[in-house]
């Protein structure tokens, strides 16, 4: 019995590691250790034995159940890991294929200047004011000391609705409304980007309808020394760190005094076709608020004083990315604004 | 303005400055110079010729064959096309080997047989633009008068050697439309001295009083009138220097009595007018307002219609000049002349200005007095041009002025606090140093303890008000002595609006989705304005438009962005999604502000997917953008109250489109682009949507809570529902939530078939529907129980069946 219990052993072993795959070796484990299986049979047959052999007898058994049960695993773990290698190798693919695209929009490039330039002065403590494009004659340039007839009217061509009503010329009107609110008291802190519209022909430098950004500060004791930390700030956040700003002299009907102000170019001073050799780039125009202009709106202009600023999203884009022609921001050509869906 | 470095340095001292340098200091100090041109530097080899003789050219009809003396032994041969040369001339020659602008070299050369050593200049040659040659040489070479010797600098006897500086001036600073005015300003920027025009016209006995009587009936309009009597002038070309330098500030040189007022006027920034005594007839002068419908033909022989609004210089019967825009061909100074009458006055700003918009008329005179010309020097500048035409037409100047009127007034006195001064700029100025500023500016000033009084001469009449001083200080100590600081005192936190935001969010969730963002016009044309309105309004329209194109302001974002797809598509790109917010603007009465409502819209068409190397494609449908305008309501977090409902809207594909509900009211539309409209604009199957955005962004959102994560399982039972074809799936929905009640969690469409298999006019939708208790393990029973509620309430209201 014993004899017989090691040559099964030793078949089923050899059963076991020459199995092809796993539905052989499952015959082998039926074979075997099932229920009818041979195993099975020798047990059957242990109450034949004597007392004494039987305990040395069921250990034996067991032994040989054991190797059986062992080599049978052995093998299947090696048969499953043949099968899934052979399963890798046939679902392997060209990983150089191009991947499923996620479609990817993406901002339009004025509004990505606008909301670089919000989020730059919402961090100085800015809020964002916003108001109607078309507006009252009143709003755009009388509250903003340019009363009918002013010679400075004609700096902006105004496309008009009926005599009172106008496409607004600049954002100002929203600085003027804001003000008004305040009731007189400050602080005003506010930045108002959007559209507004010129009676201009549309060329390549020229259009009809643009965006604009202004800020306004309103407080006691704002000084011109404020306006100008403030947009060397802007311009070394928006333009890098190297960039330097000069105020220049001008002239606008709401601030006295106005000045321009530009920023140093990209060619360190040394001279080139954007700053046409002069080392500067003009972007702004700002000035202290004209005290006409802080009566108007209800605040006394012996107590309070402020600084205002604008530029035109349109000449920062064109600068920053470097475009040529202003048209392409209304033509909405894929092309191009396909070139701004990436995150700089 | 055009301002002449060598006219310029006749009154300020500029020598140790170089034109750029000039320049770059007049910009940083506030009148920007926009450019220095120097003609001479574009130019050599240029000289003076003497024409000794002149014959036909052999060969050639139209060409004429020179001998040039240039101031060499012997002179040159050169042939000249200009029909006016002639023997007897002296005429600027470009030598061989002289450069002309625009890199023009001459080359010894031969014409038409005859040999040519050089070419007879006229001035458009030597870079003057011919509208400012004298009308006598614009066709031809240029003649010079016979003061210069052969050889010599041709482009220095010019006064091309000179530099101009380009000035652009902002409005107020119209006390810089003259030599003068620039030199005080490059005076108080060097500091020193300005040196004015002696005058002192050598007056004859006659009493110019007994020529002319002179009387102003508006006042108001024209408050003081300063006229000369010069008699006995020769009218002749006027000297070279000073045609040369009237052509380098822009001028044209007439004749010398024209060319006198011109220079006048170059100088002092104050227009003069002159008139032929005697063709006024009347011996008489009376400015008025014009009669309404008044007729009248100005110099330039066009006839004008005046209105009341309008003056004029009459000589007691008929206008002879529109007031400080334009002198009258009846009385404008002719070759005949011999007495001029010299006018100088001081017009209102409004009524030129009025007078030249009318009639589109802008003069040098007009735009001096439409910004205010000084008051001090209207006699001066009267004086000035009598003395000169004493000199230069060789007239005799009547003694005294005729003066109508009166107008001195007192310059003005504006007064500030050395503190205040201080605190506006952020600096830390002396007294001392602020004193120094206003005497470059020859202001004079009185000092009381901390307050400066400053008294402004009237050619500065832009500046009225203390801060007017603070600017003059600024600029002039120099704004790069400003130092940088940021506004002190209390501290605002700055941030978005929840509106602003949402629609920052907005975007982001669009452009996530595959959009990109257009920008479109908000100006469009009549019929564009109205396409796709959300109601029949009238277009807001302006009153005088550029172009038919833009003539009105858009009810809707969609025209625009149909035309951005359509031109993409046009240029091989087929597959189009792009988004937009803005504006559109509703009219809501005459002079009333049209409501400006912020919508989104978009356009798809084309592939919404494509992935071509695996074969997969998906056109966009109505149900992508149907998606798309779902997530953009759920991101808002406003998903419940959303409802799309069918609907026809005009431009839209009567079966494809529905009209979009929040909290029941209409806010928007999608569909797709009619088929008839896509074929106009060639563009194929495209879909639209267009949203109140504010009234989305202006909701009240739900504050964010979190909801316990459901600790039973749920329940899923599907049924498939046999319904009529017209019924809705949302109506079954709708249903089916009402029925199921607190338990039902979910439900949702799987499948949807209309077909062979189907009876006629019925078609199937399948459901999904989620079942869970949060506080306790559902059974069987209790979903059953539901669920049977929910089948007998489909089959009550929409005799639904379920599906065999």
């Amino acid at each position: 019995m014993e004899e017989q219990l090691r040559g099964l052993q030793e078949e089923a072993v050899m059963k076991a590691a020459a199995a092809q795959d796993l539905k052989e070796l499952n015959d082998v484990r039926i074979a075997y250790l099932g229920k009818k299986g041979p195993v099975t049979e020798v047990l059957k047959g242990m109450g034949k034995l004597t007392a004494e052999e039987r305990p040395k007898m069921g250990a034996l058994v067991n032994v040989v159940r054991e190797a059986i049960t062992k080599a049978i695993e052995t093998k299947q773990v090696s048969l499953e890991s043949e099968a899934i290698q052979k399963q890798l190798a046939e679902e392997s693919i060209d990983v150089t294929l191009p991947g499923r695209p996620v479609k990817l929009g993406g901002h339009h490039p004025l509004t990505r200047v606008t909301e670089e330039i919000e989020d730059l002065f919402i961090g100085m403590g800015y809020t964002v004011a916003e108001g109607p494009e078309v507006e009252q004659d009143y709003y755009n340039f009388e509250a903003l000391n340019l009363p009918k007839g002013h010679p400075a009217r004609d700096m902006q061509d105004t496309f008009y609705i009926t005599p009172e009503l106008l496409m607004r010329t600049h954002t100002s009107p929203v600085q003027v409304r804001t003000m008004l609110k305040h009731a007189g008291k400050g602080p005003v802190k506010i930045i108002c980007p959007g559209k507004v519209y010129r009676r201009d022909s549309d060329d390549a430098t020229h259009s009809h309808q643009f965006n604009q950004i202004e800020g306004l500060v309103v407080g006691e004791n704002i000084r011109m020394s404020d306006l100008k930390g403030t947009l060397d700030a802007f311009a070394k956040k928006m333009f890098g760190t190297d960039r330097e700003i000069r105020l220049r002299p001008s002239f606008f009907p709401f601030t006295e005094p106005s000045v321009e102000v530009d920023v140093s170019c990209m060619c360190g001073g040394k001279g080139c076709s954007i700053c046409k050799g002069t080392g500067w780039i003009e972007v702004l125009g700002a000035g202290m608020v004209h005290p006409n202009v802080l009566e108007m709106a209800g605040f006394d202009s012996t107590v309070y004083s402020g600084f205002a600023f604008g530029m035109g999203q349109e000449r920062i884009a064109m600068l920053k990315y470097g475009i040529d022609d202003i048209r392409h921001f209304y033509t909405n050509d894929l092309r191009f604004l396909q070139q701004f869906s990436v995150h700089e | 303005m055009f301002v002449s470095y060598k006219w310029l340095s006749q009154y300020v001292d500029i020598a140790d400055q170089t034109p750029e340098e000039l320049a770059e200091k007049i910009t940083r100090a506030g009148i920007e110079v926009e450019g220095v041109e120097m003609p001479a530097a574009e130019m050599k080899g240029i000289v003076v010729g003497y024409v000794k003789t002149r014959e036909q050219h052999p060969n050639a009809d139209k060409l004429s064959k020179c001998l040039v003396d240039v101031g060499e032994e012997e002179p040159v041969q050169i042939i000249c096309g200009a029909k006016n040369v002639d023997a007897g001339q002296y005429v600027a020659v470009a030598r061989t080997g002289a450069v002309l602008p625009g890199n023009f070299k001459i080359k010894r050369a031969k014409l038409r047989g005859e040999e040519s050593n050089g070419m007879i200049c006229s001035l458009s040659e030597l870079g003057i633009e011919s509208r400012l040659n004298p009308k006598e040489y614009a066709e031809g070479i240029f003649n010079f008068p016979n003061d210069v010797t052969p050889g010599e600098d041709a482009l220095a006897a010019l006064n091309r050697d000179d530099a101009i500086l380009e000035l652009s001036l902002t409005p107020n600073r119209s006390d810089a439309l003259s030599m003068i005015g620039v030199a005080y300003e490059v005076a108080a920027i060097l500091g020193r001295d300005v040196k004015l025009p002696e005058l002192n016209p050598v007056e004859a006995d006659e009493q110019a009083s007994d020529a002319i009587q002179i009387r102003i009936d508006a006042p108001e309009d024209n408050p003081v009138y300063v006229a000369r009597v010069v008699k006995g002038v020769k009218i002749g070309p006027s000297p070279l220097w000073m045609q040369t330098l009237l052509m380098n500030a822009g001028v044209r040189p007439h004749n010398n009595v024209v060319d006198i007022t011109n220079y006048v006027l170059m100088e002092y920034g104050q227009p003069l007018h002159a008139f032929d005594l005697d063709r006024l007839q009347t011996g008489e002068i009376v400015v008025r307002r014009a009669e309404e419908g008044e007729k009248f033909v100005t110099l330039d022989n066009a006839e004008r219609t005046l209105s009341a609004e309008q003056l004029v210089i009459t000589n007691g019967q008929e206008p002879i000049a529109l007031a400080g825009v334009m002198g009258g061909a009846n009385s404008e100074v002719t070759e005949q002349t011999v007495n001029v009458l010299i006018e100088s006055a001081y017009f209102n700003s409004q009524i030129v200005r009025a007078a030249s918009k009318a009639h589109g008329l802008r003069s040098e005179a007009s735009a001096r007095f439409e910004k205010g010309v000084d008051p001090a020097r209207v006699q001066a500048s009267c004086d000035r041009a009598a003395e000169l035409m004493t000199e230069l037409a060789g007239g005799t100047v009547l003694s005294g002025s005729v003066i109508a009127g009166e107008y001195a007034p007192e310059p003005k006195k504006v007064s500030i606090t050395l503190d205040r001064l201080n605190t506006r700029l952020g600096t830390e100025l002396q007294m001392g140093g602020v004193e120094d500023i206003f005497s470059r500016l020859k202001f004079t000033t009185e000092t009381n303890g901390d307050e400066i009084t400053v008294t402004v001469p009237t050619r500065r009449g832009d500046i009225t008000i203390p801060e007017d001083l603070t600017e003059e200080v600024a600029r002039l100590y120099g704004y790069d002595h400003i130092p940088l600081t940021l506004p002190e005192g209390e501290s605002l936190p700055g941030g978005l609006s929840p509106y602003q935001l949402g629609r920052r969010v907005v975007r982001r969730y669009l452009e996530g989705a595959g959009f990109n963002q257009a920008v479109t016009y908000s100006l469009t044309s009549e019929k564009r304005a109205a396409q796709f309105s959300f109601e029949k309004r009238k277009p807001v329209a302006l009153a005088m438009p550029m172009s038919e194109e833009r003539a009105y302001l858009r009810e809707s974002l969609l025209p625009h962005l149909v035309e951005a797809a359509a031109y993409n598509s046009a240029r091989q790109m087929g597959s189009v999604a792009l988004y937009e917010t803005g504006s559109v603007y509703l009219n809501e009465g005459e002079n009333v502000q049209p409501k400006e409502e912020e919508r989104l819209a978009g356009i798809i068409t084309g592939m919404w997917q494509e992935h071509l190397w695996q074969g997969e494609k998906k056109a966009a449908d109505f149900f992508t953008v149907k998606g798309v305008i779902e997530g953009v309501v759920a991101r808002l977090g406003l998903m419940d109250r959303l409802s799309f409902q069918k609907a026809a809207p005009e431009g839209f594909h009567p079966g494809r489109t529905a009209s979009v509900l929040f909290d029941e009211q209409p806010i928007g539309v999608i569909g797709q682009l009619h088929p008839s409209f896509a074929k106009e604009v060639d563009l194929k199957e495209a879909y639209l949507f267009e949203l109140k955005l504010d009234v989305l962004l202006n909701a009240a959102r739900k504050d964010l809570a979190y909801v316990p994560i459901p600790r039973f399982p749920f329940i899923s039972r599907d049924i498939a529902l046999v319904v009529d074809r017209t019924v809705e799936s949302a109506s079954l929905e709708g249903i089916i939530k009402e029925a199921g009640g607190s338990l039902l969690t979910n439900v949702h469409v799987f499948d949807v078939y209309e077909g062979d298999r189907m009876e006629a006019g019925k078609k199937s939708v399948a459901f999904a529907l989620t079942y869970v208790n949060l506080d306790k393990t559902l059974t069987d029973e209790e979903v059953t129980a539901v669920h049977e509620k929910v089948l007998a309430a489909l089959k009550e209201k929409a005799d639904a069946d379920l599906r065999a």
